[in-house]
C-alpha cells in the first residue's frame, strides 16, 4: 500500500484518528509518519503485547472532551502512550473517550458484561485501614524495642477486636 | 538462603500432583483476577508509601478470609535474588512481582500471600492479582476457588470499579473482568506432525492466545503451551471460561489424534526417539535446561503413549520444576556456575529416574 501523504513510499503504519466521532484511517510511510509525530518503532506484531502497544501508540493524542492530564495522579496521555499503563482508576474518567475507542479495538467491545460490584460500607473500610496501620506501627515499635508505645498500640487495637 | 519452602502450604507444589483431569496432557490450570484498591494510584505510578498502605490494608483483610488465614505472607521486596527466582520458577510469583521484568527491580511493597488453594500477589502491575492454580484440566473448580476469594476480599477492600468498563486495571488489556484463565498444555504430537502452526493460528482467530511456560513474553520450551483468553471485556467471566474450555477440549482431541497417527505411521521411529530421550536423561552427566526440557517432553509423551511404564506423571512434573537453576542451587545449598548447574541437573534427573526405574523398560 502506498503512503497517503507522499504517494511515493510504501506505507508502514496506519494512523487511526477520531475526530467529531468520525474515525479516519490513513496509511503512512515511516518518514511521513515521523514528520507528523507518529511513533513507528513499534514492537513486532507477532506478540499480543506488540499489537496492544501498536494500538496504544496509534491512538490520536487528544480526543475532544478528554482532559490533558488526570487530576488525581497527574498522568498525561503522553505517559500512557509511552508506558501503555494508566496511572490510576480516575484516568479512566479523564481519558474516557479515547479509552472507549481503544478498549473497543482491543476487546471488540467496551461494555463490561461480567460480575457487578458493590464496594463495602465506608465504616468497614475505615476501620480495616486503621487496624492495618495500627498493626504496622505495632510491628515497627516492637522491632525498635519501643515497648511503651507497643503496649499503647496493642490497647488501641484491642478496642477493635 | 532465608526461604524455608517447607513452610508453604503443600510446599507450593500441590498443583504438580497430576491428580486433575487429562493430567498427562494438561499440566495445570490457572485463573487470575486483576483488581485495584480504590483511592491509590496504580502500582507502577504509586509512591512507596501508597504501595505499603495497600499492603497493610490487604494484609488486615486477609486475616478474616478463610483460605488466606492459615497462609504465608512473603515480603518479596525483602527477599534476596535467589529466593525470588525460586518463587518464580515455582510459578508462585510472576516475573514482574519478582523484579526480573525490567531495570527497576523489585518494587517496595511487593508481596505474595500463599493460601490453601489460592494465592494473592500484592503490588504486581495491579494492586491485587488473585489466583488459583490446579493440577490438570480443571477450569470450573479453579474458577470457583478464585471467585470465592474475590467476593470475600472485595467485601472488605474497596475495588476500583466503573459501571461501563468494569474492574479497572493498569493495562487496558485486562479491563472489565480482569480475568485471565490459562491452561498449560503439552503438545508434542501436534509439534511432531507439524500440525501445531495451524492449531495456534486458529486459537488466535477464536480470541485466544498462547505463551510459553512462564506466561507473558516467555519462549515455548519442551512443547509446553499456555493457552489463555485474549480479551477480558464484553463477555462474562463464565462465558470467557466456557469458551476457553471448549477450545482446549478440541486441542486435546487434536493432540490425541496426532499421537495416534504418529504411532500408526511412524511407530518404530517414534519409539526409538523417545527411548533415546529417556536414555539420555537416565545417563547423561551434564544437561542444559533446554536439553532437559526437550528430553522430558519426549519421556512425557512416551508415558502418555504407554511405551514407558512405571514412571509417574508426578515425577515428570517435579522434574520440570526442580531442574531449574534456582531450584538446583537450593538443593545444593549454594550458588552454582552455569557448568555446575548442568552437572547438578543431570545428577538430579538421573537420581529421580533411577529411583522409579523398577518397572521401566
Amino acid at each position: 500500500m502506498l503512503c497517503e501523504n507522499c504517494k511515493e513510499r510504501d506505507a508502514v503504519v496506519t494512523v487511526t484518528q477520531v475526530r467529531n466521532n468520525a474515525v479516519t484511517q490513513r496509511p503512512l510511510c515511516q518518514q511521513c509518519a515521523e514528520e507528523q509525530g507518529v511513533e513507528t518503532s513499534v514492537a513486532p506484531k507477532a506478540s499480543p503485547i506488540g499489537d496492544f502497544l501498536q494500538a496504544v501508540q496509534q491512538q490520536s493524542l487528544t480526543v475532544p472532551g478528554d482532559q490533558g492530564a488526570c487530576h488525581f495522579c497527574g498522568a498525561t496521555t503522553r505517559d500512557f502512550r509511552s508506558s501503555g499503563r494508566l496511572g490510576c482508576a480516575r484516568c479512566y474518567g479523564a481519558f474516557e473517550r479515547s479509552l472507549r475507542e481503544l478498549l473497543r479495538r482491543l476487546h471488540g467491545n467496551s461494555k463490561h458484561a461480567g460480575r457487578r460490584y458493590e464496594p463495602p460500607a465506608p465504616e468497614l473500610i475505615e476501620a480495616a485501614s486503621l487496624v492495618g496501620q495500627l498493626r504496622d506501627r505495632l510491628r515497627r515499635a516492637i522491632e525498635a524495642e519501643q515497648f511503651e508505645l507497643a503496649a499503647e498500640l496493642r490497647d488501641r487495637l484491642r478496642t477493635f477486636e | 538462603m532465608t526461604l524455608d519452602l517447607s513452610l508453604l502450604p503443600d510446599g507450593g507444589v500441590g498443583w504438580l500432583d497430576a491428580s486433575g483431569d487429562h493430567a498427562d496432557i494438561v499440566l495445570s490450570t490457572r485463573i487470575r483476577l486483576a483488581r485495584n484498591v480504590e483511592g491509590y494510584a496504580f502500582t507502577p505510578r504509586a509512591r512507596d508509601g501508597e504501595r505499603l498502605r495497600v499492603l497493610s490494608q490487604v494484609r488486615e483483610a486477609a486475616q478474616h478470609l478463610r483460605p488466606l488465614q492459615a497462609g504465608v505472607l512473603l515480603r518479596v521486596d525483602e527477599l534476596p535474588t535467589l529466593d525470588r527466582q525460586l518463587l518464580h520458577e515455582r510459578h508462585l510469583v510472576s516475573k514482574e512481582l519478582a523484579g526480573f521484568d525490567g531495570p527497576q527491580g523489585v518494587r517496595t511493597g511487593a508481596a505474595v500471600l500463599l493460601g490453601d488453594d489460592v494465592s494473592l500477589m500484592v503490588n504486581e502491575e495491579d494492586h491485587l492479582r488473585l489466583q488459583a492454580l490446579r493440577s490438570g484440566f480443571e477450569l470450573s473448580e479453579t474458577w470457583r476457588a478464585v471467585e470465592r476469594l474475590d467476593q470475600d476480599l472485595g467485601g472488605r477492600v474497596p475495588y476500583a470499579f466503573h459501571t461501563e468498563f468494569g474492574f479497572l486495571t493498569a493495562c487496558p488489556t485486562n479491563t472489565g473482568t480482569g480475568l485471565r484463565a490459562s491452561v498449560l498444555i503439552h503438545l508434542p504430537g501436534l509439534v511432531l506432525t507439524k500440525e501445531i502452526q495451524k492449531v495456534l493460528a486458529s486459537l488466535q482467530q477464536m480470541g485466544l492466545t498462547y505463551r510459553g511456560l512462564y506466561g507473558e513474553g516467555s519462549e515455548v520450551v519442551g512443547n509446553f503451551f499456555q493457552i489463555s483468553n485474549q480479551t477480558t471485556l464484553g463477555r462474562s467471566e463464565e462465558e470467557l471460561i466456557d469458551h476457553l474450555a471448549q477450545v482446549v477440549r478440541r486441542v486435546i482431541e487434536k493432540e490425541e489424534e496426532a499421537r495416534r497417527v504418529l504411532l500408526r505411521d511412524a511407530g518404530t521411529v517414534i519409539e526409538d526417539k523417545l527411548w533415546r530421550a529417556y536414555g539420555t536423561l537416565r545417563y547423561a552427566r551434564s544437561l542444559t535446561f533446554e536439553e532437559a526440557m526437550n528430553y522430558l517432553s519426549g519421556v512425557r509423551l512416551a508415558v502418555g503413549l504407554k511405551l514407558i511404564s512405571g514412571l509417574s506423571v508426578y515425577t515428570l512434573n517435579k522434574l520440570l520444576i526442580f531442574s531449574q537453576p534456582a531450584h538446583l542451587a537450593y538443593l545444593e545449598g549454594r550458588a552454582l556456575t552455569e557448568a555446575e548447574a548442568h552437572v547438578a541437573r543431570a545428577r538430579y534427573v538421573r537420581q529421580a529416574l533411577t529411583s522409579e526405574a523398577g518397572s521401566a523398560g
